[in-house]
């Protein structure tokens, strides 16, 4: 099953905290590889905090763990996570002749991975 | 923990674009490390506390250790022999540091672009468009009696500007600190922010221009159809709250996130920002504010300025500054493949740049200096562990809101610092292109250009 | 060091030593003009040649933060511009704000050495220090703006005198300034705190009790008591105002026979009434600076073109801003100044801009004292500096001139005297309205003159009948000593130093600042201060030998 979704990289203080002690430490890799995501959402899609969920778009994909946030806090159709190397994967390069490709507002597909 | 402890006060923490300058820091100068940071947030405890020395060659050449001056050589040759070489990054270091950087570029004709490009690049394009109402962040703390927010997430990313800046402070005409603002939020998530606003509006994703407009509209004095609040989700009386309360507050403010520049929209969303605050001179006093993220990105675009006329996004391979976003901007040259060498300093593309950049920048030899190992240094042709500025180096940042601000640095790196580095290379590539020069039966003074 | 040198068979102008045109060698050793040099001394020889001391720009924007902030506003004014860079000098870009490194050189190429930026912000002062070292060639200060500063005000109002002596020279050593700087005085708070309103009379008590004159006043007295070398450079209030020269007779009249420096008075020289096209009082301003020695000017000539407004004086911008409907900045510094920037263009056909041309040329052309009346463009607000060539042309070419007159607006014309001037200055009046005079009244005491002692900064011309060719195009420039221009080329790079002051002041001063910092400031007291490390080449200029 696989439908498409809204994301939305961004900051957050834990990767801010983490990028310092450095990015190629685990825990800068567990903040960037976790996707907020509407709880209502995911129990649409049979998602529980902790499973693993492959989003793909025209330019990439890249796996990552899903946790659920209050439905209030995030509308449904989104998803947030902390900018870092996986988010880089779904980034399209064209910039519209402005040098800044579209980084948040992401169009991507989700679909659980069966283990 | 030793006893020979240093206190060093009134120290600047360049985590993000706040630049706050009121740190104390506890130094431990046996174990060389910051113990304690009084006054700074979560973000910056944790630059000050990982900040320290690691066990590691200050300079590699293809992952081998060798001497700083060899990897200066073999950077220089990189650079001054690559047709297209790029020079990227800047937005951690000092002003002093980016001089230099600025001086490689035009000497070996090469391009030039900061971090700004992927983030308040699109501000910058909009700034050149419209011009911008604004004032520093004291005048805000002094005067602001309605605070606007729009897509950012501050308290994550900026955590003391509520604090220090924009919300709390008690300031000249708002003694009464939070009491004497209204706090407007404007974002299509809650965040770790919300709290903090009167009044909390959520557009649809992507619909920032829309509403931006119709506030211009309303403004203006122009009628709007209700079905506003099914094309933007915003309910046609919160934007008419919302335009009163502009229009009659006495001190006004705008700060705008990266929820603007990096999304449907770009720089028109930060155009159509900047023209309400302009718009609403007419009837107060208001301006705006990009909320900037790397500690001296600000300076970045003022170094760059001020050398070249242009503020990212500049190629010198006419012989002089030409500025054309889209083009010499980085994601641009890296994923078009006219690159064919790099220069990265304090940044780390390969962890935040699109797929395809990031793989071109793979594929050429790049100078990588940085105070961690990270995913563009581990690939790098050359890389130079430099020490971090701020914590172990003095010199000059800007803050989000242009003023300038002089470092004092906490205790001594083995490392050389990217100034001293740069200049190095800044050296050996003028002494590279005047050989060329005299070469060619020139006649002159080999002089320095910039000699700091 | 430099080589010594001898310029031998050029035709001298020095002004300030009574040299009108005379054939004279010119001996230059250790970056200073001496007697005589060695036999070994390379020789240029200035045969056909005009000799002159580098010039000195007294009042320009050519660094800082609104300097930069223009900068990056404009590309459309560096593309058609650019400014190559050569195996010796930097690249960079022109436009009526050219980068730091084309600004150093440009001067450079018009025979300038010295330029004085006009308006810097005390929290901008390491900005504009940051940016000079990368602005080659030219020696240059800074003048700072204090007239609106929230601290210095409060002191006044509440009359401790004394702290506020100690107040002004902690805040010009605090920023290396070189003089202070007033701008639409007491404007401020009704800008920023008053839905952007402004004051309008010399005489007006704003709400914080207090008149343009009583600042303008106590800021004179003070410089002078203190002997800055360059007394208040004053920005008078109602800038562009028809009917504003009152108000600049009102200024002049407030020092009484106090030096005062009054900035690009030809935007201060407008008669009629408020709201309507003004009318020339050029007369009225030049004959009370002739006959007052204390007061000394700069012109601000228009020139026709593109220009670049930026000024302390946000109201003013904001009011250019509903001219030309298009980008505007506008930038408030806590408890310091506010700032305004517009792309502006001077255009002939318009009343206004022929009539502001007209007046400055008037005011040039009437004086009777041309060593207080200095040459400026209040570069870029009336136009570039590049322009000074053509101005120079207009001053001494008086068919030029009527040439020029037949392509504008003939009204304005006709509301000013301009058509009656038959006056053509000389070479040596030329001298002294871009050299000699700017150099006395910044106090500079090395500069502007060719006397043994002299800094060595020298321009040589070729003398042409076509003075703008020949003013565009120096073929030797000199500064300190080096042969910057050698035969139109550049041979060499040179950083040139700043000029600043350091006037005395009492430490304690510090506690009764820090305080109001603490609560009203966003940086830290501490962190204020620019020090040393900023200075780079730099050359304090004594203060308290005040001259009358």
């Amino acid at each position: 099953m696989s439908e498409k979704m809204i994301l939305i990289p961004g900051r957050s203080s834990k990767q801010g905290t983490s990028l310092n002690q450095g990015k190629l430490k685990d825990e800068y890799k567990q903040v960037t590889t976790t996707l907020e995501m509407n709880s209502d959402d995911m129990k649409k899609r049979g998602l529980i905090d902790g499973d693993e969920v492959r989003l793909s778009n025209e330019t990439g994909e890249t796996i990552v763990r899903c946790l659920g946030v209050k439905p209030e806090d995030l509308p449904p159709g989104m998803l947030f996570i902390p900018y870092g190397p996986p988010s880089s994967q779904l980034m399209a390069s064209d910039t519209a002749g402005c040098g800044m490709p579209l980084s948040k507002h992401m169009e991507v597909e989700i679909e659980k991975i069966s283990t | 923990m030793s006893e020979n402890i240093k206190i060093v006060e009134n120290a600047t923490c360049t985590f993000c674009g706040c630049v706050c300058d009121d740190m104390i820091l506890h130094v431990d100068m046996d174990e060389k490390r910051i113990t304690k940071a009084k006054n700074a947030c979560v973000l910056g405890r944790a630059w000050f506390a990982e900040h320290t020395i690691e066990d590691t060659p200050a300079a590699m050449i293809d992952g081998k250790a060798v001497s700083i001056e060899e990897a200066i050589e073999e950077a220089a040759q990189t650079l001054s022999n690559a047709k297209f070489p790029i020079t990227y990054g800047l937005s951690d270091t000092t002003c002093e540091a980016q001089r230099q950087a600025v001086a490689i570029s035009d000497m070996i004709k090469g391009n030039i672009d900061t971090t700004t490009s992927v983030c308040h690049g699109p501000s910058g394009l909009a700034f050149q468009g419209v011009g911008e109402s604004t004032s520093t962040l004291g005048e805000v703390k002094n005067r602001a009696d309605l605070v606007i927010y729009w897509g950012g997430n501050p308290a994550e990313s900026h955590p003391r500007h509520f604090g220090r800046y924009a919300v709390t402070p008690k300031g000249m005409f708002t003694p009464g600190g939070k009491k004497d603002r209204t706090i407007v939020l404007v974002d299509v998530r809650k965040t770790k922010s919300s709290p903090v606003a009167d009044i909390l509006i959520r557009p649809k994703p992507g619909k920032d221009f829309e509403v931006l407009w119709a506030l211009r509209a309303l403004v203006k004095g122009k009628k709007l159809s209700p079905d506003i609040e099914a094309r933007t989700g915003v309910p046609l009386e919160t934007l008419q709250d919302l335009t009163e309360r502009m229009k009659n507050c006495r001190f006004g403010v705008l700060f705008f996130g990266m929820g603007l520049t990096m999304t449907r929209g770009r720089h028109f969303n930060s155009g159509a920002l900047l023209a309400l605050a302009t718009d609403l001179n007419e009837f107060t006093h208001f301006v705006a504010k990009p909320v900037r993220g790397h500690g001296n990105v600000t300076g970045a675009d003022n170094v760059v300025s001020w050398q070249t006329g242009y503020p990212f996004g500049v190629n010198f391979s006419r012989g002089y500054p030409r500025f054309n976003p889209g083009e010499f901007t980085t994601v641009d040259t890296l994923s078009n493949a006219d690159a064919d060498a790099a220069l990265i300093i304090a940044s780390d593309p390969a962890s935040n740049f699109p797929k395809k950049a990031i793989a071109h920048l793979k594929s050429i030899p790049a100078v990588v200096l940085d105070t961690k190992c990270t995913e563009t240094s581990k690939d790098a042709h050359v890389a130079f562990r430099t020490s971090t500025y701020g914590i172990n180096t003095s010199g000059t940042v800007y803050r989000m809101d242009d003023v300038p601000i002089t470092l004092r640095p906490a205790f001594e790196s083995p490392f050389p610092d990217d100034y001293t580095i740069l200049t190095g290379i800044r050296k050996r590539v003028n002494e590279l292109m005047l050989a060329k020069h005299y070469a060619s039966g020139a006649s002159g003074q080999a002089k320095v250009a910039a000699p700091i | 060091m430099s080589a010594a040198m001898r310029i031998v068979n050029g035709k001298v102008y020095d002004p300030a030593n009574n040299i009108d045109g005379e054939i004279k060698d010119i001996c230059i050793k250790d970056g200073k003009i001496v007697d005589s040099v060695d036999d070994d001394a390379i020789v240029i020889n200035a045969q056909g040649m005009v000799i002159m001391p580098g010039g000195v720009d007294i009042h320009c924007h050519i660094a800082g933060p609104k300097v930069n902030a223009a900068r990056k506003l404009q590309p459309e004014d560096h593309r058609h511009d650019v400014h190559p860079g050569t195996p010796f000098t930097r690249s960079g870009t022109g436009g009526t704000v050219p980068s730091t490194f084309a600004t150093g050189y440009r001067y450079a190429t018009l025979g300038y050495t010295t330029a004085m930026e006009a308006a810097v912000t005390p929290i901008g002062a390491r900005h504009t220090l940051e940016e000079f070292h990368d602005t080659p060639v030219i020696d240059k200060g800074f003048y700072v703006l204090l007239g609106e500063n929230i601290f210095l005000q409060n002191l006044l109002r509440e009359k401790r005198m004394e702290e506020f002596d100690q107040a002004v020279a902690w805040w010009v050593n605090a920023t290396k300034a070189y003089t202070v700087k007033l701008v639409n005085p007491g404007g401020d708070e009704p800008w920023k705190g008053k839905k952007n309103s402004n004051v309008s009379d010399i005489d007006e008590k704003t709400d914080e009790g207090l008149s343009p004159r009583e600042i303008i006043e106590a800021f004179i007295v003070s410089v002078n008591k203190q002997g800055f070398p360059h007394p208040p450079h004053i920005h008078c209030n109602n800038l562009g105002h028809s009917g504003n020269y009152k108000t600049t007779l009102e200024t002049m009249k407030t020092a009484g026979d106090m030096r005062a420096h009054i900035a690009h008075i030809q935007f201060h020289s407008y008669g009629g009434e408020l709201g309507k096209n003004p009318v020339s009082k050029a007369a009225e301003i030049v004959e009370y600076v002739d006959n007052h020695p204390n007061i000394t000017c700069d012109v601000g000539q228009v020139m026709f073109g593109k220009s670049t407004i930026m000024t302390a004086d946000a109201p003013l911008a904001y009011v250019l801003k509903g001219h030309t409907k298009g980008k505007w900045v506008n930038a408030d510094t806590e408890c310091e100044s506010g700032c305004g920037i517009v792309p502006f263009q001077y255009q002939e056909h318009v009343y206004m801009h022929t009539l502001q041309w007209a007046i400055g040329l008037e005011i040039f052309l009437l004086s009777k004292d041309p060593w207080r009346v200095i040459l400026s463009t209040d570069h870029p607000n009336g136009g570039s500096f590049m322009n000074y060539p053509k101005l120079i042309k207009l001053l001494m070419d008086k068919s030029f001139r009527h040439e020029e007159m037949k392509r504008v607006n003939q009204k304005a014309l006709a509301n000013c005297s301009l058509r009656d001037l038959e006056r053509e200055f000389t070479l040596n009046e030329i001298a002294i309205i871009t050299r000699a005079g700017p150099a006395r009244a910044l106090g500079l005491s090395n500069k502007g003159h060719l006397g043994n002692g002299a800094d060595a900064d020298i321009t040589i011309y070729d003398e042409m009948e076509d003075k703008e060719m020949m003013f565009n195009a120096p073929r030797y420039v000199i500064k300190s000593g080096h042969a910057i221009i050698d035969n139109h080329e550049f041979k060499t790079d040179f950083i040139g130093k700043l000029l600043h002051i350091s006037p005395e002041y009492d430490k304690k001063i510090e506690e009764v600042v820090q305080p109001f910092f603490e609560s009203y400031y966003s940086i830290e007291f501490s962190n204020y201060a620019v020090d040393d490390s900023y200075l780079h080449d730099h050359e304090i200029i004594q203060t308290g030998n005040a001259k009358a």
